[in-house]
């Protein structure tokens, strides 16, 4: 188990030196290495769940090597102490930790092999390979790591990667923007979990899990004191989760190439801010605030993003702001204290979201490049398994029973309802606007006729195999693992599974209703709802849309531009930012700093011009000098002298 | 004012004199001239402090006739560097003394 647990990121971050080194001259055998290695990995992370499975969640860990050891008694000042900070590269595996890897590692697996498809005729495909490899490098320490710090590391790792991989296309002005947008608005949030951990540290003197976690429940931290490092840590899975305010980055974020989208910005990445808060249970189930904030901020975030989806046209954006919504929804359980839905949520949301955005690269590598929804139509008979594996991701997006989302969501609603109505109603909504964006993408690409240029339209083909595998392996988990995991609702198999992770849930002050009939039923008919509609606008009266822009013009102009977040960040923070830079630079770096240094040497040159006649070459001056000097000698002697 | 004072005053007029010479002559030789004047003042004034001063005649006597060897020494390399330059320039101008001048 050791060595399974300390190969698993070994292995990718080999792939990626060796990439990075000899790639470029293995051209389009570039993708060997990378994807056998992480086909390695991902074995391992199936071995390592089988280990927690089998010992039922027993925590196990295992620190090969000591990283940063500081402080302590000090050897120059004897009597003088610091708090010793001691951090390892110590992993740690348990139930939480097995689903991560179980959801990195197949699903990085299945992007790999995706991506010798997708991404085959780039001049760039040996790089691809290398940051792909970096980048599940990154994750695995992320969720493996047994420390905050640890933790962070992998936190910025991913961070770095998924800049990279956004502005992959660096040429594009477009992409480098996004891939600057995401590092910049990440940094917001990494900044809050910094001052987090600096919190935690200076409170219980360690950033191991265990550690902080023993001095939580042992009532060691203060209630305020523990609500600001809680409210700090979510700052981050806010940034990281793209959640609202922050979430303005992800769907920038889709002019990386598609199996990115899929990967990072769908399946892996985007979870870690969900896993954080799910990790840091043990602080968060203790501070009422901090989950009331958690859950506001999912709750509105769902409902928001889902809002925006409907009139997006990228049909990459339309599924981005689906997993901005999906995200929220997670949050939203998390904070409504409904742990393992959360979890179970972000279980199957990597499969089935992953699936979509693989199928949506599938369709745009169909359609020549072209992402706009409205040039689209038609595409069900030529490109017929990257429909029914579209559908499956569609059906298990919205949740129709019985395919995976159905089981998650109806426990996160269960969760919502238990916890308030008014947050179950917006759950309810947020469910609605769902199955109508997500089906008005379907319709909207593969029913009606096509309407797509007449030289694009001669070249819609079905992808290859390399790239229509994946999608089959991903469309069998969004369809059945809901089924394995999730049934019966409430006591599924996740259920005991993580009960060693989030152990006070059974007996604690959040009550479950059940997801019993009525609740699901009206899920259920909501959903159906949603599709009808979505069925109603775009495929039996097509002017319908149309109509209902024009009838509405507010609400239609608030979802197509985002309700102006992009405008309102424009003009607080990046104008007074922006201006504030140019004020530094043009105001106190070229006038102040170069002003002074310029000045100093613009002295001595007129110092030197004007003291230059002194040097007149003749001695007879020089002694007039000299007679000068001891005079004014003579007059300071007398001077100290009378005085 | 006592017999020491004259000497010192007399002496103290030498060196001006000798001074004012220095700066403000041209000629070169007369500059050094000027430049022995102010020596000599010097030493009227050694010789007198010693033989005022510390009743032991031979102290101050001492320094004067060092400088009186330094003195010579000095007008020697003086004047060679004079006569030198004359050779190469043709003058005894002071203030044509400035060829090494950047």
């Amino acid at each position: 188990m050791k060595a399974i647990v300390a190969l698993i990121p070994i292995l990718p971050f080999v792939g990626f030196l060796v990439t990075l080194l000899v790639g470029r001259r293995m051209k389009h055998q570039a993708h060997l290495i990378p994807t056998a290695l992480v086909t390695g990995s991902a074995a391992l992370a199936v071995a390592a769940f089988v280990w927690v499975h089998e010992h039922e969640g027993e925590l196990f860990h295992y620190e090969p090597l000591a990283w940063i050891t500081a402080g302590g008694p000090s050897s120059l000042w004897p009597g003088v102490e610091s708090v010793a900070l001691k951090v390892s590269w110590g992993f740690q595996v348990d139930s939480l930790t097995g689903i991560m890897l179980l959801v990195v590692g197949l699903i990085g697996m299945l992007v790999h092999y995706y991506s010798i498809g997708y991404m085959s005729d780039d001049p760039g495909y040996y790089r691809f390979f290398a940051y792909l490899n970096l980048f599940m490098f990154a994750m695995f320490i992320l969720i493996l790591a047994d420390n905050y710090l640890l933790m962070f590391l992998g936190w910025e790792g991913v961070g770095l990667c998924s800049f990279l991989l956004i502005s992959f296309w660096f040429r594009r002005k477009s992409a480098s923007q996004a891939g600057k947008k995401a590092f910049l608005v990440n940094r917001v949030g990494d900044f809050g979990f910094t001052l987090g951990m600096f919190l935690i540290f200076v409170t219980t003197g360690t950033l191991q899990f265990t550690g902080v976690f023993e001095a939580a429940e042992a009532g060691d931290i203060g209630a305020q004191t523990l609500t600001w490092v809680c409210l700090l840590l979510f700052v981050g899975a806010v940034g990281k989760s793209a959640q609202f305010p922050l979430h303005v980055w992800l769907p920038d974020a889709m002019e990386g190439p598609t199996p990115v989208s899929a990967l990072i910005h769908a399946a892996t990445m985007v979870n870690a801010g969900v896993y954080m808060v799910a990790r840091s249970y043990p602080l968060f189930i203790q501070s009422e605030w901090a989950m009331v904030v958690v859950m506001v901020i999912g709750t509105f975030t769902a409902v928001y993003a889902a809002f925006i989806a409907l009139t997006q046209t990228d049909i990459k954006r339309v599924i981005a702001y689906s997993t901005v919504s999906s995200l929220g929804f997670m949050f939203m359980a998390l904070g409504a204290g409904a742990w393992v839905a959360a979890v179970f949520y972000l279980f199957v949301h990597g499969f089935f979201k992953g699936l979509l955005f693989l199928c949506s690269g599938s369709v745009i590598h169909a359609m020549s490049g072209e992402q706009d929804l409205r040039k689209m139509g038609g595409l069900r008979r030529k490109l017929p398994l990257t429909f029914w594996t579209m559908l499956i991701g569609a059906l298990a997006v919205v949740g129709v029973i019985p395919f995976a989302g159905f089981w998650a969501k109806d426990e996160i609603l269960a969760g919502a309802y238990s916890y308030s109505l008014t947050v179950w109603v917006v759950g309810i909504i947020t469910a609605f606007l769902t199955s109508i964006y997500m089906f008005r993408l379907m319709f909207l690409a593969f029913w009606g006729e096509s309407r797509a240029d007449e030289h694009v339209r001669a070249h819609i083909h079905e992808s290859g195999w390399v790239i229509t595998i994946p999608l089959v392996l991903l469309a069998v988990p969004a369809a059945l693992l809901g089924l394995l995991a999730g049934l019966p609702p409430e006591a599924g198999w996740i259920h005991g599974f993580l009960e060693p992770v989030f152990f006070e849930i059974e007996h604690h002050e959040f009550h479950w209703v059940g997801a019993g009939g009525l609740l699901m039923l009206v899920s259920v008919a909501v959903v159906l709802a949603g599709i009808g509609v979505a069925y109603r606008m775009y495929v039996r009266d097509v002017e319908e849309p149309k109509r209902l822009a024009h009838r509405l013009p507010i609400v239609y102009r608030a979802s197509l531009n985002k309700l102006y977040m992009d405008e309102i960040y424009e003009v607080v923070p990046i104008r007074a930012t922006v201006s504030f830079a140019r004020w530094l630079w043009m105001f106190v770096d070229v006038k102040l700093i170069d002003g002074a240094v310029n000045g100093v040497a613009a002295l001595w040159a007129w110092a030197g011009v004007r003291l230059r006649p002194l040097q007149t070459g003749r001695v007879q001056d020089y002694a007039l000098d000299v007679l000068l000097g001891l005079l004014v000698l003579l007059v300071i002697f007398a001077w100290v002298w009378v005085v | 004012m006592s017999a020491l004072e004259w000497w010192l005053v007399l002496s103290a007029l030498l060196f001006c004199i000798g001074a004012f010479g220095v700066l403000a002559r041209r000629n070169i030789i007369v500059v050094i001239m000027s430049l022995e004047i102010m020596l000599s003042a010097v030493n009227i004034a050694l010789v007198a402090i010693a033989s005022f001063r510390t009743g032991v005649p031979g102290g101050g006597t001492l320094f004067a006739l060092f400088i009186i060897a330094l003195a010579a020494a000095e007008v020697t390399v003086g004047i060679a560097i004079v006569v030198g330059n004359y050779r190469h320039q043709r003058t005894v101008q002071a203030d044509r003394f400035d060829e090494l001048k950047g």
